[in-house]
């Protein structure tokens, strides 16, 4: 599907670092936030959301593509940065797509800027603290079996990274490393944003795969409990990477979600 | 020549045949395995050994620190050092080390240290670590800042112990609204720091800068070698020469009244699974954030399992022959050490001389022909050879109070 989509890559100089984006389509803008282990160049739930609207993937500062700034050690300084990308590109009423971690960076956007969203798509989203289980922590396992815990059937993992070569471990090495520079404690959660959620404006949905073996269902009803304006819908067949397992049935969901007036 | 004595206490009590199926027995081996009777029992007996060391003539006591794990029972090196400050009169109490970003708050690891030595009466050697990958798990502290916060820890502990308070600090990891310790050290301008390493050439050129002596922990004599070629380049760079006073090496020594019942307790140095810190996890061992950059491409590999350790796990014969496992008689061992301080030429020599299930008669006996034997012969060697050691030379503590420099380097903190 869509094979055919040109994506721009560039990028810009933000607080003291290169922040890199892709960028494709047209329509309303669409950012979309990719997980803790970074993202693959090219993704068919990508290609599926540039059919329809202006697609922007940054890479998180510190992550893929984007260097490292030393200074900065917390997700709220990563949502400042891509408020700022944002203010930059001159996007106005965006919508989020926050995948996992990014889903964290997503809200954290969403509360400092109440009125500023479209949309708030929150996909197993980290940044609460689940309230019955614990997020996996990926500190103890390898990058692989981390990797691999995201799916619910290791035949789409097979299908994204192939025979996972020594770039792509070197890759979730650096993410991992920065994960451990602004998430270390508490573990990829952030003990103020469920107080702060009530503020967000922007009509929220939040998706988890029925197999997400990395963030506790529990966490998601807990941000649709908090979000004033949110849907809760479950994915089957999915574990916690829900756009690389089952990328045509989010791509459906967000996109009805995001095209809605 | 300064000859300590060191084991690490190993809690040899586990049941080692599930460790070995478990596959790790560092950091995520559950302590339901761990039997505080045998805990308490093999606490004392350690305790007596090193009491027992100083009879027998040893000039310090070397002690380290580890957690989660049975390869070593030592969970808080200032527990073993007050004890020995307060029951032994003349050996030096030398810690290798504190870890020292495990530190929340370095004030109080400055306390604890400054009461050591008043206590000991001015016999602390306060070394300092980075600590293992697992130890940074196991206390909650991220890896990813392990080398600026052992720096900014350590500078922070040598200004409680040498700047008049009260003072503020408001550091990158450590801000204090007031450091004015109550309890300073005996020894000025403060207790001697020497830094054990094992692999990480930073931590080599960060202990040359300082001009702390380095302690080449069980590596192999090739090994050593370079590390001191570093080190010295380094010394060279910031305007003194190095030599054995800068100079440790720890190494496996076991010694026993016959060749096979020393070459068997020597076996047991390798009683976890041949690893020197227990079957380890390279994610656990080496956390992401915690290693060099330079070496990403090549640990990444070995985590995944497709390529090998870079330490290697080299067979008990191997680390006989490259000079990491010294065993035998008295007679036999002492040509061994003349051989290895010859090669490598240090001033402070760690005998690590009891591992594993080496049993308590046993241990004595090592520690009695050590000291008896052993450590008199290495006496006259290291004269022999020039190997002055720290005290000897009455080696400025650090760079800054040195008088011999070349030209004065900058940034010499």
């Amino acid at each position: 599907m869509a094979a055919g989509t040109e994506w721009t890559r560039s990028e810009i100089e933000l607080a003291g670092g290169k922040v890199h984006f892709a960028r494709a389509g047209s329509g309303r803008p669409v950012v979309v936030l990719h997980h803790d282990t970074g993202s693959p160049d090219r993704l068919e739930f990508y290609d599926a959301l540039a059919t329809r609207f202006d697609v922007i993937v940054p890479h998180h500062p510190g992550y893929g593509k984007s260097e490292r700034p030393q200074w900065l050690r917390s997700v709220r300084d990563v949502a400042v940065i891509h408020q700022w990308l944002l203010a930059d590109l001159g996007i106005e009423r965006a919508s989020l797509v926050g995948l996992g971690f990014g889903g964290w960076i997503a809200a954290e956007m969403a509360t400092m800027a109440p009125t500023a969203l479209h949309r708030l798509v929150l996909v197993g989203a980290m940044g609460l603290k689940p309230p019955e289980g614990d997020i996996f922590d990926q500190a103890i396992v390898s990058y692989l079996d981390y990797a691999r815990a995201g799916f619910h059937d290791q035949a789409a993992f097979a299908r994204i990274y192939g025979d996972v070569s020594t770039d792509q471990l070197v890759e979730w090495d650096i993410c991992r490393e920065m994960c451990f520079r602004i998430a270390w404690k508490p573990y990829m959660y952030s003990q103020t944003l469920p107080h702060l959620l009530g503020g967000v404006k922007a009509p929220a949905l939040v998706v988890w795969g029925d197999d997400d073996k990395i963030v506790p269902r529990s966490a998601g009803e807990l941000y649709a409990a908090a979000l004033p304006k949110a849907r809760f819908e479950i994915v089957r067949g999915s574990g916690h990477c829900v756009e690389m397992e089952q990328p045509e049935a989010l791509a459906q969901l967000v996109g009805g979600f995001i095209a809605e007036n | 020549m300064h000859v300590m004595y060191f084991t690490e206490q190993p809690m040899s009590a586990y049941p080692a045949d599930i460790g070995l199926e478990f596959g790790a027995t560092a950091l995520m081996f559950s302590n339901k395995y761990y039997d505080p009777v045998a805990g308490s029992r093999l606490y004392n007996e350690y305790l007596e050994q090193y009491i027992y060391a100083e009879e027998m003539g040893v000039e310090g006591f070397m002690l380290n620190e580890h957690h989660n794990a049975p390869f070593c029972m030592q969970s808080k090196c200032n527990i073993f050092a007050a004890i020995l400050a307060a029951v032994t009169k003349k050996a030096k109490i030398v810690l290798l080390g504190n870890p020292l970003p495990l530190a929340e708050n370095p004030v109080r690891l400055a306390e604890e240290l400054a009461m050591i030595d008043m206590i000991s009466k001015g016999r602390l050697v306060s070394g300092f670590v980075r600590g293992g990958g697992q130890e940074q798990l196991a206390n909650g502290v991220s890896p990813a800042y392990n080398r600026e916060r052992f720096e900014e820890a350590h500078d922070l502990v040598v200004a409680a112990w040498t700047r008049q308070g009260p003072f503020r600090w408001e550091g990158t990891h450590y801000q204090h609204r007031v450091v004015n310790p109550w309890a300073v050290p005996l020894q000025k301008p403060y207790p001697r720091v020497w830094i054990p390493g094992v692999l990480s050439k930073e931590t080599i050129i960060w202990a040359a800068k300082q001009r702390y002596p380095y302690i080449a922990l069980n590596t192999s004599i090739e090994a050593t070698k370079n590390i001191w070629k570093l080190y010295d380049e380094v010394a060279l760079e910031m305007g003194y020469e190095a030599g054995p006073q800068n100079r440790g090496y720890l190494q496996q020594v076991h010694v026993s009244d016959s060749e096979e019942k020393a070459e068997k307790n020597a076996r047991q140095f390798l009683w976890m699974q041949g690893e020197f810190t227990g079957l380890a996890h390279p994610v656990w061992s080496s956390p992401s954030g915690y290693f060099s950059p330079e070496h990403r491409r090549q640990f990444v590999e070995f985590a995944v399992g497709r390529a090998e350790s870079p330490r290697g796990r080299p067979t008990f014969e191997k680390q006989v022959a490259d000079g990491r496992v010294i065993f035998g008689t008295p007679k036999t061992v002492i040509p061994k050490m003349r051989h290895i301080l010859e090669e490598t030429r240090p001033s402070i020599y760690g005998l690590w001389g009891n591992d594993g299930n080496v049993s308590n008669e046993d241990a004595r006996t090592c520690i009695r022909l050590l000291g008896q034997e052993v450590m008199p012969a290495m006496r006259e060697i290291g004269k022999e050879l020039g190997l002055t050691d720290p005290f000897e030379a009455d080696a400025p503590v650090h760079l800054k109070y040195s008088t011999d420099l070349k030209q004065m380097p900058q940034a010499a903190e």
